[in-house]
């Protein structure tokens, strides 16, 4: 069965859909970037629960808790590339998480077109910020920068060198 | 967001003439979506705060460790404290959201996920506050 293009209305009116044709809910060339940002929201919520559940029970939970979190404490998980991973992709994750978040708040209570507009360009420049600062942190830190750091995975680059051994051995 | 629908059969009642308001009445539905934008509002500031104390670690071990001191006197601790209900409450009840959109019965059983949510988050809660409060009050 062919539908017909248009109405016998004439040109200038619009086109009416036959019964059988198929629904669309929209015509226009929009793209569906709603309906991504909505299912990252679930997708990223789920993989967030696993990875910000660890990340505090690590932190908070063993050892002295809170007590032990020092540049040491995060000295010795960065020099791990699980940890790496694992807070590289809670910081990328969670910043657009919460960016997306806030930008639905900002479009549901800022009314006036210029307010929104700005208040939106400030979180995006401070997702950025976060993103990239972040993510420099990640990748530039050092775990044997510390001089008086006494870490084991600082030490076979010392133990290679033949002159130095220990004055007790 | 519609705040301003009312949900069926809790409209206006007969006789009473002023409009319903714009405050969207839905109980456990309203409360939990209220909760949700306020807790995931306090994580996000959480978030950029932590992201730049942890880029100390860039200047110097001093520098951190005398940032991170901060974390760690009574009054931060009842604030981490509170920064754990908000995340373990957004976490659950994001899985009721995902469970209200895709599974075929969470719309019916929408408040007794919620009653879920809070039931979880309290089983959740005791132990952690028992430990993280502990640590904090007797170091």
């Amino acid at each position: 069965m062919s539908a017909p293009e248009q109405t016998p209305g004439g040109s200038y009116a619009p086109a009416l859909e036959t019964p059988r044709s198929p629904y669309r809910r929209s015509r226009s060339t929009h793209t569906n970037w709603e309906l991504y940002g909505w299912l990252f929201m679930r997708m990223s919520g789920v993989v967030l629960i696993v990875l910000v559940f660890g990340h505090l029970f690590v932190n908070l939970m063993t050892g002295e808790g809170i007590h032990q979190v020092n540049w040491g404490f995060v000295a010795g998980k960065w020099s791990s590339p699980f940890w790496q991973v694992w807070d590289l992709l809670m910081l990328w994750l969670a910043q657009l998480h919460g960016a997306n978040g806030v930008r639905t708040i900002i479009n549901d209570y800022a009314e006036r077109d210029g307010t929104r507009f700005w208040l939106k360009m400030a979180l995006y420049l401070a997702s950025a910020i976060v993103i990239v600062v972040g993510t420099l942190v990640i990748f530039t830190f050092d775990p044997c920068a510390d001089p008086s750091q006494t870490f084991d995975f600082c030490r076979p680059a010392i133990d290679n060198v033949p002159t130095v051994t220990s004055p007790n051995s | 967001m519609a705040t301003s629908l009312t949900p069926p059969g809790q409209g206006t009642p007969v006789g009473k003439l002023k409009p319903a308001g714009t405050l969207y009445r839905g109980r456990e539905g309203m409360w939990s979506w209220v909760m949700h934008r306020i807790t995931g509002v306090a994580i996000f500031f959480f978030l950029f705060v932590h992201v730049l104390d942890t880029a100390t670690v860039r200047v110097s071990p001093e520098v951190y460790d005398g940032v991170i001191a901060q974390y760690k006197n009574p009054v931060m601790g009842l604030g981490e404290a509170g920064l754990v209900g908000a995340v373990v409450f957004h976490a659950l009840n994001g899985i009721r959201i995902i469970l209200v959109d895709f599974w075929s019965g969470g719309t019916k059983h929408q408040r007794k996920l919620f009653w879920g949510v809070v039931a979880l988050w309290t089983v959740l809660m005791v132990p952690f506050l028992i430990r993280h409060l502990t640590i904090v009050f007797t170091h």
